[in-house]
């Protein structure tokens, strides 16, 4: 492995729930690549995305990671603020956890306040995530991301649920702070114009590994054609 | 010729029939050796001195009725909030099997039971009723706070940052996501507490269940249904006064109250003669061949003989439950009891929910003298009015997804509501069944040959070595009981919604 990359997988053969999802995976990932998954649901991205993590997890030294998983995993009785803090949760001790959880201070209030500012959230830091839309949610889980930062981010779906119209502006955002992305995504369009690679996944098998750059649409739909 | 697979035989699904037909047996047994007798000449006239007292209650003592009424919520506040907070510390570390034998072993033993243990070290002051309700209390919380922290949404952990603190992951996304249902069972063990509180007003703590009992051995009927009214007024809207926002205001307030009731000097060095009082006599005097005479004595004069009336008392008592529940829930069902019979039906079932049965058992024991009646009828009419409160509503809900043209009234009980309850039916006397036979014992207090008559005979005398082996007698009867019904449970294939957790009032408080 040279010094760019950051995991290699090697005619693995990976599978959920003892069924094999994805056989003979060959695949690699370089620092500052933004890696986009794309395939009909259930073709084996989140699969690909969990054995990413896991080998990213065990790399020694092991790059500092962010993830918006499909289910976000937000705490609904919390508040945004909170959930947004929780981001950078491992950067502290437990007792000063437990001061933040129980009342913030400010420099934590404003530390956080231009990530949720950036997803669009301004003003609703003090609202419990329960009482929010699922666009809310998912943007209050992009945030959290966002304020954790790192080397690399891995991101299941991470647009889904927002409006169509903002999903690009939000994914630029990812691209801003992380300098690698791994991203599962089901819109071509923009696939194209946030990764540097595609994977495009079929019947259990990787059947495209390209660069952006000489890529089309056409191309891409073509995975998701019966 | 073709050889047989040899496959492990499956267990047989034991059938409703096979399993009604032993209750049947076991009952018609019970039936033989139990004590029926009515031993007062005249009832009638006890009743009607009853009823006159009932019909004039007598607030001659409005002060010492609202001491008791306070007493009463103080010890039930600080000794559920004692206990969620122990429990909650124990729940962390549930996992670790010796600190969950600790918390079985406390909460198999009775409040009423650990208030008698309790007298001995820390006297008849306001620490020994909080502890009564805190110690079983705590190895109950313990285990539905594990349960509710393991059940968790465990997405928000996962996507917690890999290096988080085990304490900050706690705090941060197992506690919030498992709170509203800490508070909510809280909140249920608060209104179980103000039954436990007043009932220990029987074993001398000033709560109105002391009130009650005085009044009545004095005669004093008016003054005795006084206390009732009070315990009623306090437990029926009890929903409405105990919020969890509340809280914090009367665990101060209780607190306040308790610190300024006198406690009764115990001298030094109370706990540790306890427990040396707790070792078995011959081991105290050193005489290790002395043990196995002392024994045996103790289990075949009294543990035995009390086993036996705690079996023969609660296996009737389970009968006249379930015939109560199987009676009774359709009263509260609309379609068949109609709108105003339905209200008087929760009228009725919460009334004989909300009075202990260890009341119950006391009133009725005023009026039939001692024997095995009032015990049956209280723990049969108590345990069978909260089975028929949970069918009923089930029952309800079931009433919206018949057929439009579905009988009413009781044929749609009888053919539409119980064939389709039945698993739930027997679930839910199975559960009931370990608390039967736990509150049966209790009932000994009374006076009738249970276990618990041979406990307090042991405590009476100062004889704290036979009442600790006898309560150890006692928590293994329970915990066999328990495991008796999860066997007969898993055998007919049991698994009635919302009756997942192995602690049977949580359903109630659902």
């Amino acid at each position: 492995m040279t010094a760019a990359s950051l995991l290699r997988f090697e005619g693995e053969t990976l599978s959920w729930d003892g069924a094999a999802v994805l056989e003979g995976l060959n695949l690699s990932l370089a620092r500052g690549e933004r890696l986009v998954l794309l395939g009909r649901s259930g073709s084996g991205k989140s699969t690909l995305l969990n054995a990413i993590r896991l080998k990213l997890e065990a790399a020694r030294p092991a790059p500092r990671l962010a993830l918006v998983p499909q289910d976000p995993g937000l705490v609904p009785q919390l508040s945004v603020f909170h959930n947004v803090w929780m981001g950078g949760l491992d950067d502290h001790s437990a007792a000063y956890g437990l001061r933040v959880l129980l009342h913030p201070p400010a420099r934590e209030r404003a530390r956080v306040a231009p990530f949720v500012e950036r997803v669009g959230l301004a003003g609703l830091e003090r609202r419990r995530v329960g009482a929010l839309s699922g666009g809310q949610r998912q943007r209050t889980a992009l945030a959290r991301a966002l304020m954790r930062g790192g080397d690399a981010l891995i991101a299941d779906e991470p647009v889904s649920a927002v409006d169509p119209r903002q999903s690009g502006d939000l994914l630029d955002a990812l691209a801003q702070r992380f300098p690698t992305m791994v991203l599962a995504l089901h819109d071509p369009e923009r696939a194209l114009a946030i990764g540097t690679r595609i994977i495009g996944i079929r019947g259990g098998q990787v059947t495209l590994d390209r660069s952006t750059r000489d890529l089309t649409l056409p191309e891409l739909h073509a995975l998701y054609a019966a | 010729m073709r050889s047989t697979p040899l496959e492990p035989k499956p267990n047989r699904r034991l059938r409703a029939g096979q399993v009604l037909a032993g209750f049947g047996i076991a009952t018609l047994i019970a039936l033989i050796f139990a004590d029926l007798d009515l031993a007062r000449p005249d009832p009638w006239l006890t009743l009607r001195r009853i009823g006159a007292g009932l019909a004039a209650p007598d607030f001659g003592d409005p002060a010492a009725l609202a001491y008791a009424a306070a007493l009463t919520v103080a010890f039930a506040v600080c000794g559920v909030f004692a206990g969620a907070l122990a429990g909650f510390v124990l729940s962390l570390g549930y996992g670790f099997a010796p600190l969950r034998c600790f918390c079985i072993l406390i909460r198999s033993v009775h409040e009423l039971f650990w208030a008698l243990l309790l007298l001995g070290v820390t006297g008849l002051g306001p620490l020994t009723g909080v502890l009564a309700i805190a110690l079983p209390y705590a190895g109950i919380f313990a285990k539905v706070f594990a349960e509710y922290l393991a059940e968790a949404d465990p997405a928000a952990t996962r996507a917690l940052p890999r290096r988080t603190p085990p304490l900050s992951r706690l705090l941060w996304s197992r506690l919030p996501l498992a709170l509203p249902e800490l508070g909510a069972y809280t909140l249920y063990r608060l209104e179980c507490g103000l039954r436990s509180s007043a009932v220990l007003g029987f074993v001398g703590l000033p709560t109105l269940g002391y009130l009650l009992e005085t009044d009545f051995r004095q005669a004093q009927y008016g003054a005795a249904a006084a206390a009732l009214a009070v315990y009623l007024a306090l437990i029926l809207p009890i929903r409405y006064w105990m919020r969890l926002r509340l809280a914090p205001l009367w665990l101060v307030a209780g607190a306040w109250l308790l610190a300024r009731h006198p406690a009764p000097p115990m001298g030094d060095g109370a706990l540790l003669r306890f427990l040396s009082d707790a070792v078995p006599a011959p081991l105290r005097m050193g005489d290790w061949a002395g043990l196995w005479p002392w024994l045996s004595r103790l289990l075949g004069e009294q543990a035995l003989p009390g086993v036996a009336a705690t079996l023969v008392l609660s296996q009737l008592a389970l009968a006249l439950a379930a015939a109560v529940a199987v009676a009774g829930f359709p009263l509260i069902v609309r379609r068949v009891a109609g709108r105003a019979g339905a209200l008087l039906g929760h009228l009725s079932l919460v009334l004989s929910r909300s009075i202990p049965d260890y009341m119950l058992a006391f009133l009725i024991l005023q009026v039939t003298g001692p024997s095995m009646i009032p015990a049956i009828l209280a723990l049969g009419l108590h345990n069978g009015a909260i089975i028929a409160h949970l069918m009923g509503r089930q029952g309800d809900a079931l009433t919206a997804r018949l057929r439009p043209d579905a009988p009413r009234g009781l044929r749609l009980a009888a053919w539409e509501l119980l064939p389709r309850m039945s698993g739930n039916f027997f679930a839910l006397c199975l559960y009931r069944w370990e608390i039967i036979v736990r509150d049966s014992a209790i009932l000994g207090l009374l006076g009738i040959a249970t276990l618990g008559f041979y406990v307090d005979a042991a405590v009476q005398e100062l004889r704290t070595d036979r009442a600790v082996m006898l309560l150890v007698v006692s928590a293994l009867l329970t915990l066999g009981i328990d495991a008796f019904s999860g066997w007969i449970r898993s055998r007919m294939r049991l698994s009635a919604p919302g009756m997942r957790r192995a602690e049977p009032e949580t359903a109630e408080a659902a």
